[in-house]
């Protein structure tokens, strides 16, 4: 068991499609940033999930997704101190930023255009 | 193939074939040579053990989530992985695999979404597919053609 299962969580979709998590965190947050496979949130959680993976702030809060073998995909978000810190570290890094204005014209995710940088991210 | 690392990253287990064909693989694998862990989730590790109670068919049972953490942590990595699905958290937890270590990877797709699973599919990877829920024959057929070229 991680700890996100022991955290406060604030569940906004479950037993989805892991494609259909990404499209709500894509189209409900703030900010969209994308990392690889087993990027490691919180204290333990190492993110599961396709390339490219979407994880969103909305103020203070993380949106992310969360695959479980027998439950399918669920987005969750979690809005605490530690939250704050993990969007602080997604915006340091700052690879493969969406802005709001730019998401709501065709991301890179969606537009079926070659992902070139987000392929060259995780095949890596 | 003394010595090479294989995983057999099993899904849910609700399809009934998923258990058996594990359980063959494994034990298919072992006898030639082959270095065989199966990873799962709780109910799996289970099933496993009550279907094979001494151990005999799988030597090496473990927790998926920890394996996955111990191969992104680079504490542990495999030369071969047959990712078992039959629904999109088993393609989920493959393309995950896929994208953390570099074992060849071999999807075994099957249940009844398992041609729709096939085209979703997006990693490099063998795919060795049988639209089958409760009968496992097309997909031992299957997979022992593919074991006959791995051990090539």
């Amino acid at each position: 068991m991680s700890c996100i299962e022991q955290m406060k969580y604030t569940i906004h979709l479950q037993k989805t499609s892991f494609k259909e998590a990404r499209e709500y965190i894509e189209k409900n947050s703030d900010e969209v940033y994308y990392v690889s496979p087993g990027y490691k949130i919180f204290k333990d959680y190492y993110i599961i999930g396709v390339p490219p993976i979407a994880v969103g702030a909305k103020g203070n809060s993380l949106i992310f997704p969360y695959t479980k073998p027998c439950h399918g995909s669920f987005v969750l978000s979690i809005d605490n101190e530690d939250s704050i810190k993990e969007i602080d570290r997604l915006r340091e890094t700052d690879k493969g930023k969406v802005t709001t204005s730019v998401k709501k014209s065709k991301s890179p995710a969606s537009s079926g255009a070659p992902l070139a940088s987000y392929g060259d991210m995780w095949k890596k | 193939m003394t010595g090479v690392k294989v995983l057999l990253m099993l899904g849910c287990p609700e399809v009934p074939i998923q258990t058996s064909i594990a359980l063959y693989l494994s034990h298919k694998l072992n006898k030639s040579g082959f270095d065989v862990t199966v990873a799962g989730n709780d109910a799996v590790i289970k099933l496993l053990k009550v279907s094979d109670s001494d151990g005999y068919y799988v030597k090496k049972m473990v927790n998926l989530d920890k394996t996955l953490e111990d191969i992104i942590e680079k504490r542990l990595d495999f030369d071969i992985c047959f990712a078992f699905m039959h629904n999109d958290s088993g393609m989920t937890f493959a393309a995950t695999m896929s994208a953390i270590s570099q074992a060849k990877m071999y999807s075994v797709i099957f249940g009844r979404n398992a041609e729709a699973l096939e085209e979703a599919i997006e990693f490099d990877c063998v795919k060795i597919v049988a639209k089958d829920v409760h009968n496992p024959t097309r997909l031992k057929n299957k997979l022992d053609k593919v074991m006959e070229e791995i051990a090539k």
